[in-house]
């Protein structure tokens, strides 16, 4: 199988771009200069390594990020970098042909192969709410993760679930983890997750032949170990209480913090605030509008987005920590009072009783 | 170790007392209520800010001082709880009751009834105790115990968010965070957890006041001086 290296001049790549892009790609995985020519040599001598990307319950977000990454290069150079040997909406391949090629990897490089999940397989019903080649998608999923290196979660709906799994999750879909426990699995959640995030993933994986150190959720640590509220940059707002307190006043104008416009910034681990978005364009808060929190879990479950506190709707009825908690309190401060007053009128009546007797 | 005071359970007319809360009890009670209301003030207003102030960022540090003293006051929270686990441990036994439930015991049961019956106004006289009586100490045990443990694990596991994962915040409270992976959850956790605590301030405020009036047995000055002092007739229970 031919090196990326290989790859990319055959692609007409010149050997200068080539050198920048590895010292990009060093760059956005947080290794030192000197580590530059390591990456170099890594994808010049190493063949590329086979990816399945499989498509389960999902939108192509996760594609659609993917393909405007802008470190590591676009489109061209990353899908030669991996070798993407199955992508339903890439590839030219279709029908039998295509899903020959899954048959083709999963046993002519055992053990030396990724598959990508970009979606999550629905279990309710033996799984028919999604088919792929005739097949529950579960059964795809399976079988090509069977002798896979490792298995890349990407996005929110493979990672946590995503919307498809919001409540009442009328077709049980799950994530990937919860149904492939016998390989590593690489969560890289967000909805899409950052195209150089992904990208990045893959490079580390390309570069040093092992996977990148996840933390306790499975997430990639040099992306996912900070908030995007820690790196933000209206964090100093903030720190000095300064919020956005209606859509359109004067705070939002000022690009003031958007903390109580319900921003979940500071309960969401990404990389948003730091790589931002469309080469480094922007992001949500920096448009003027909160964090969803897209790449948590169950984000959708809680809701609403617009308030900094979640509401809690076990108890059947719309309310949130603060309302439950003061209507209790109230209620507790009327009973104190009324108890108080039934003591007092007793006590009174004793103490006449009492009086009595010694008259 | 003070011991166990030496009381006749004879009814005698007299004023009867004796020495119940030891000192490093009754200041770990003032310090622990003091940063309970730092806490809930702080906190509530983390989650529900003040309104916005209005220049140059660099004059201000509104959040900043509020999360500052919250960090200040959950550790001196944390730190009075451990100390006071270690008191129940070397104290005498008024130190422990309020770490446990006796519901084994069937006299314990029976009276913790009785006490709820004084407190509906169904019995004339309440009963009397040198420690806390039963419902006192169900009380605390469940409105205070239970949600200080747990405001207390969710506040470090949230700590550990902006510390980092090379914290020992991180190496020793993360693991809450597994049980629940969106750390929203953590927040709104915590502040249930504090209304309780302050549902709990409002009851305990309540009966110890009125306790102190109506039952016959000292409340508010054995917390300031230690000694629980009885009036009027009555069998005192330990």
């Amino acid at each position: 199988m031919e090196t990326f290296y290989e790859a990319m001049r055959r692609r007409g790549v010149s050997r200068r771009r080539f050198l920048k892009f590895c010292t990009m790609t060093a760059a956005s995985l947080g290794l030192p200069p000197a580590m530059v020519p390591e990456v170099a040599r890594a994808l010049e001598t190493k063949p590329r390594i086979p990816v399945l990307w499989l498509h389960g319950l999902e939108c192509t977000c996760c594609s659609e990020s993917f393909i405007r990454s802008a470190h590591p290069l676009a489109t061209d150079v990353v899908l030669s970098m991996i070798s993407l040997d199955y992508h339903n909406t890439l590839m030219a391949a279709a029908g039998h042909q295509a899903e020959e090629i899954i048959a083709e990897i999963t046993t002519n490089h055992k053990g030396r192969y990724i598959v990508a999940v970009e979606g999550n397989p629905p279990l309710g019903d033996d799984g028919v709410y999604c088919i792929v080649g005739g097949k529950p998608f579960l059964h795809q999923l399976q079988e090509a993760c069977r002798d896979a290196m490792a298995v890349i979660a990407w996005g929110t709906c493979a990672s946590w679930g995503c919307v498809q799994a919001a409540r009442p999750n009328p077709t049980q879909a799950v994530p990937v983890h919860e149904v492939i426990r016998d390989k590593p699995v690489i969560k890289v959640p967000g909805c899409p997750p950052i195209a150089e995030v992904m990208t990045g993933v893959l490079s580390y994986i390309l570069t040093f032949g092992t996977l990148p150190e996840l933390d306790r959720q499975g997430r990639p640590k040099m992306f996912y170990s900070q908030r995007v509220h820690d790196k933000c940059y209206r964090r100093a707002h903030f720190d000095a209480g300064q919020f956005v307190e209606r859509w359109d006043d004067d705070g939002a104008r000022m690009g003031y913090c958007l903390y109580k416009m319900g921003c979940r910034g500071p309960t969401t681990y990404n990389a948003c605030s730091a790589t931002e978005w469309n080469d480094g364009l922007s992001f949500p808060i920096k448009s003027g509008h909160g964090c969803l929190g897209c790449s948590e879990k169950d984000f959708w479950d809680r809701g609403p987005f617009y308030n900094r506190l979640t509401d809690i709707d076990q108890f059947g009825i719309e309310k949130n920590a603060d309302e439950i908690g003061a209507v209790a309190a109230v209620a507790a401060g009327a009973a104190v009072a009324g108890h108080a007053l039934v003591s007092a009128g007793q006590r009174l009546l004793q103490k006449r009783g009492s009086d009595d007797d010694n008259a | 170790m003070t011991g166990q005071p030496d009381l006749p359970d004879t009814q005698m007319e007299s004023l009867r007392g004796a020495y119940v809360y030891e000192t490093p009890v009754r200041l770990w009670h003032w310090i622990n209520a003091l940063s309970v209301v730092v806490l809930s003030i702080t906190g509530y207003l983390i989650g529900v800010p003040l309104p916005t102030t209005t220049g140059d960022a660099s004059e201000w540090y509104v959040m900043g001082w509020m999360r500052f003293f919250h960090y200040v006051s959950a550790y001196v929270f944390t730190i009075g709880l451990i100390v006071r686990v270690w008191w129940a441990a070397v104290g005498n036994r008024y130190a422990r009751q309020m770490f446990y439930l006796p519901i084994w015991r069937r006299s314990w049961v029976s009276e913790l009834l009785y006490q709820l019956r004084w407190m509906l106004f169904a019995e004339r006289r309440s009963m009397l105790y040198l420690g806390h009586n039963p419902l006192a100490n169900a009380m605390m045990f469940t409105l205070f115990l239970i949600p200080s443990v747990i405001v207390t694990i969710t506040g470090f596991a949230m700590y550990a968010e902006a510390s980092g994962h090379e914290s020992w915040q991180y190496a020793a409270f993360a693991w809450f965070i597994d049980l629940w992976v969106n750390t929203q959850d953590l927040h709104t956790i915590h502040r249930l957890a504090m209304w309780v605590i302050v549902l709990f301030a409002i009851a305990h405020i309540y009966t110890a006041v009125r306790e102190d009036i109506m039952s016959g047995q000292s409340m508010i000055s054995t917390m300031v001086n230690g000694e629980r002092l009885f009036k009027g007739r009555g069998v005192i229970k330990r």
